[in-house]
């Protein structure tokens, strides 16, 4: 049998959604953020809403997420993108806003502004991606790292006395009264990937029905940072990440 | 008919921000321009005109928020005074190198750190060299009067639009917190879709509709090659302002012997030392620079030719003198005369440093 033959209409079962830009993704093997960007854009493509949909992109590995995703995009400065798409959402309250972050950009310098915008219940999704590093500067360490996860700045392993403790923002902002949905998700496994894309469009929903800020974290790899194959990154993720950041739904008014 | 009230400075910048339709206005408590944001929640245009007001978390995040709503082609706007100017750089290089037209008011106080809460003009450097990093400049308007913190508002927005380009309203604490005379102006409409798709419809984001490219709001070019042409682009822009949107006013220049150059409320005090100066008769003129970016250059330099002394009054240790020296070149002598750190200079010692430096006695 020829490829051709298995290449038929008729035996489609899944595509790429026309969303996806056909640009090659700058991202290391293994990385979580494609499979992430591919949810979103089937996400946007079934609600029908890709005229009605603006990305707010941060600083670090995702800042080039506009490349990938054919929406409207503004590009925040680092950690202030749930501030701009305040700015954004305010002005164009009809609008789909969402921002897309990495730990450092939402959990680090920009825990203010997620903390705020979070607390006015602005009525945008936030998409968090938690790899526990910095990849984009080179696998610095990120206020989700683990104890004794070794970074280039931690490298003899983070140090609760030196670097203080793991950061669980996603518990901290389903403390707050703004927030309606906050739920912490993976896409190691075909079937975490297919929850994952179910807490997306609960999310995105939420917008419409304005019932406040959508918090959808996932937990990541970052196998060029973490210094392993993409099999070795997922293994570990699950066996030191999942017990410190649990997955499932935090909160679901 | 003609609205003609007594105003502060800093609650007119509320008024004829509703009055010229601007969408949102996202601020930051701080002295001495906290009336801007006190006279919107009291006047709640949300209202009337739609127009969106909302107290920030930070200065950060209120020229962020203005940074995501100028994105969307909308008149967006903050305020603050000099700390919070400081914390807003950031910002401001990014609406910058993203092309982003905006309005932001600096009500100027006495620094550096936390300093005073008085007013100085001790920001002068911060507002027209750029502020942030990278090559760029904001354009300055510099307001003498409550009348031009009506008027600069609405100025500021056509500028900002003009040239895609942050203009920054560089007033001071006198400014700010004086009342005057005011004559508001007529109130225009918010812009409508059509409006916005007509004026800012090849960048703004409005969401992508069908068969138009996605646009995208960014500052970054990991080229530098593609960087560099960029920032050619910037410059030639600003070429373009200093031809066509440089603003300045003179007052009794024709037989002056010396100049005063002074912007801001430095210049309403130049205006009673130039009076005093002429009762003991010396001839002396202002030049005041309306734009401090764009600076006026030619202006200065054709006055230049003219005088034999030029005294540049700020309520900084000397900063505008600085341009004023390049202007001049060396055609004629540049002095500085400042009081600092929250203090106000009075005409007599005005009277009294402009003699000291070209009189004599």
């Amino acid at each position: 049998m020829e490829l051709t033959d298995i290449i038929r209409e008729e035996n489609l079962v899944y595509k790429k959604s026309p969303l996806l830009t056909d640009n090659v993704m700058h991202y290391c093997p293994g990385c979580s953020h494609g499979v992430v960007h591919a949810l979103i854009a089937s996400v946007i493509e079934e609600m029908g809403i890709q005229e009605k949909t603006v990305g707010v992109s941060p600083v670090g590995c995702s800042v080039l997420a506009y490349n990938y995703l054919d929406i409207d995009w503004a590009e925040a400065a680092h950690g202030r993108a749930p501030a701009v798409a305040t700015g954004i959402s305010r002005l164009h309250p009809d609008r789909y806003v969402f921002t897309y972050q990495g730990d450092g950009d939402l959990a680090s310098i920009g825990t203010a502004e997620v903390m705020h915008a979070c607390n006015r219940g602005e009525n945008i999704v936030i998409v968090f991606i938690n790899n526990a590093i910095y990849g984009m500067t080179g696998g610095q360490m990120a206020p989700t790292t683990l104890v004794g996860q070794v970074t280039s700045t931690t490298p003899r392993g983070r140090d609760v006395k030196l670097n203080g403790f793991p950061l669980k923002i996603t518990e901290l902002l389903a403390q707050l009264d703004g927030t309606g949905f906050v739920t912490r998700q993976a896409v190691h496994t075909p079937a975490a990937i297919r929850k994952t894309k179910n807490a997306l469009k609960k999310a995105f929903e939420n917008t419409k029905k304005e019932k406040g800020t959508s918090f959808v974290e996932v937990v990541g790899t970052c196998s060029s940072g973490w210094k392993m194959t993409p099999a070795e990154a997922n293994r570990w993720m699950v066996e030191n990440m999942f017990p410190k950041y649990p997955l499932g739904d935090i909160k679901d008014i | 008919m003609a609205e003609i009230k007594l105003m502060k400075g800093n609650e007119v910048i509320a008024e004829a921000a509703i009055r010229c339709g601007c969408d949102g206005y996202f601020g930051y408590p701080i002295t001495p321009q906290s009336e801007v944001m006190e006279t919107l929640m009291l006047r709640e245009p949300w209202k009337t005109t739609g127009m969106v007001v909302l107290q920030a978390e930070s200065e950060i995040a209120a020229i962020n928020m203005v940074y995501g709503a100028a994105s969307c082609g909308k008149k967006s706007m903050t305020s603050s005074s000099s700390p919070g100017i400081s914390l807003k750089q950031e910002g401001l290089t990014y609406l910058a190198g993203a092309e982003l037209p905006c309005l932001v008011v600096d009500v100027v106080r006495g620094g550096p750190g936390l300093g005073t809460i008085q007013p100085a003009q001790s920001d002068y450097f911060q507002a027209t060299k750029g502020g942030g990093h990278g090559d760029y400049h904001l354009l300055v308007l510099a307001p003498a009067s409550v009348q031009e913190m009506n008027d600069f508002v609405a100025l500021g927005f056509d500028l900002a639009f003009k040239y895609r380009n942050p203009v920054m309203i560089l007033a001071d604490g006198v400014i700010g917190q004086m009342m005057e005379k005011v004559q508001l102006s007529e109130p225009v409409p918010r812009w409508s879709r059509e409006d916005i798709e007509r004026i800012s419809g090849d960048w703004a984001l409005t969401g992508r509709q069908k068969g138009r490219e996605r646009h995208i709001s960014t500052s970054l070019e990991l080229d530098s090659y593609k960087q560099e042409i960029f920032n050619h682009k910037l410059q030639a822009k600003y070429r373009l302002m200093e031809a066509n949107d440089t603003r300045h006013e003179e007052l009794s220049c024709e037989d002056a012997d010396y100049l005063f150059v002074a912007y801001g409320s430095s210049a309403r005090i130049c205006q009673k030392a130039m009076q005093l100066c002429r009762e003991q008769g010396i001839k002396v003129g202002l030049l005041r620079p309306i734009t401090l970016y764009p600076f006026p250059k030619i202006p200065t330099r054709t006055l230049a030719e003219r005088v034999k002394g030029i005294l540049t009054v700020e309520m900084s240790a000397g900063q505008m003198v600085e341009d004023v020296r390049l202007a001049v070149n060396g055609l004629t002598p540049v002095e500085h005369f400042g009081r600092y750190g929250g203090v106000i200079p009075t005409p007599e010692e005005i009277v009294e440093a402009l003699k000291k430096q070209f009189i004599g006695a």
